[in-house]
């Protein structure tokens, strides 16, 4: 190769925009629920994309035509876990606290469920890492057990064992802060 | 599915990102594109006029791929401004260029050998 082919690296970037259209939402609301608030989501999506941006033609080649999305998770996943480690913290920012039912829902939804869905929310800041990356993943995401697995650097089967406990500690969690059902209510 | 779970897609429902935020960041990515395309307007232009410096560049580059390439020129660019103050003519400016996109191409080279 004499000069880098100005053609190929015009494809490289057209391919890569067509990617960073595809899944902008999905990095955003993996941040989102990963950080907690609309600030830190914003910084951490953007920094997720500028660093894909850098790596984007290994990844494509090291793929084999398989979804990227895994990837950019992935990336999303390391940087906020660095963050959290230089920091040495988790979020602050409870998650209803930055507007994300009100924002997300209808009203009907909002009327019914709002009691419940907040709990729910509130109950998953108790998990551990792992377990609330594999729910925002499948539930936010709508990730596939395989595409969670890549993402997280496990098996596909160590995932299915990962998702199956978090959901069944989250129910214990969530019916735990509910309180004990009285008789007759 | 079961009813938890129905409950789990609703309270995950999906975040759409801030229309300021989409902006921002597509400006961000062109900014990175065209200094990039710059960078390499300018580095073939001073290959042209200098030959005994294209073999060990043109390795460099052939290893590195496209996107390391970028960034090479991303992070020469940024040293442009100390290059004009220590180039003593045009000539001297753009031997120091090519030398310094080297040197990048080089380290990402070698930070790409230590990940494999």
């Amino acid at each position: 190769m004499a000069v880098p082919d100005p053609r190929a690296k015009v494809e490289l970037d057209a391919q890569f925009s067509d990617l960073y259209r595809a899944h902008l939402k999905d990095v955003y609301s993996y941040s989102y629920y990963r950080v907690g608030n609309h600030h830190d989501a914003e910084d951490l999506t953007t920094q997720t994309f500028l660093q894909a941006y850098r790596h984007f033609e290994r990844a494509q080649r090291e793929s084999r035509g398989r979804p990227l999305r895994p990837w950019l998770i992935r990336i999303a996943h390391n940087l906020a876990a660095n963050c959290y480690r230089d920091r040495s913290r988790k979020p602050q920012t409870p998650i209803e606290d930055a507007g994300v039912l009100a924002a997300a829902h209808t009203t009907e939804t909002l009327v019914e469920h709002r009691d419940d869905l907040a709990r729910i929310l509130e109950c998953v800041e108790d998990l551990p890492d792992d377990r609330r990356e594999a729910l925002i993943m499948r539930f936010a995401l709508g990730m596939d057990n395989r595409e969670i697995a890549r993402a997280l650097g496990r098996t596909d089967g160590a995932t299915k064992v990962l998702l199956h406990r978090a959901i069944r500690q989250l129910e214990e969690l969530v019916k735990k802060a509910e309180g004990p059902v009285n008789v007759g209510d | 599915m079961t009813d938890f779970e129905t409950l789990l897609r609703e309270a995950f429902a999906p975040i759409e990102p801030p229309a300021e935020l989409e902006a921002r960041l597509e400006d961000r990515l062109t900014t990175l594109v065209e200094a990039a395309a710059d960078e390499l307007e300018g580095w073939e232009l001073a290959v042209m006029k200098d030959p005994r410096n294209w073999a060990p560049t043109v390795t460099a580059v052939g290893v590195g791929g496209a996107a390391a390439v970028g960034l090479a020129f991303v992070r020469t660019q940024r040293r442009r401004h100390k290059r004009r103050a220590a180039s003593g003519n045009v000539l001297e400016l753009a031997g120091n260029t090519v030398r310094d996109f080297a040197r990048e191409a080089g380290k990402l080279i070698d930070e790409g050998r230590r990940r494999l």
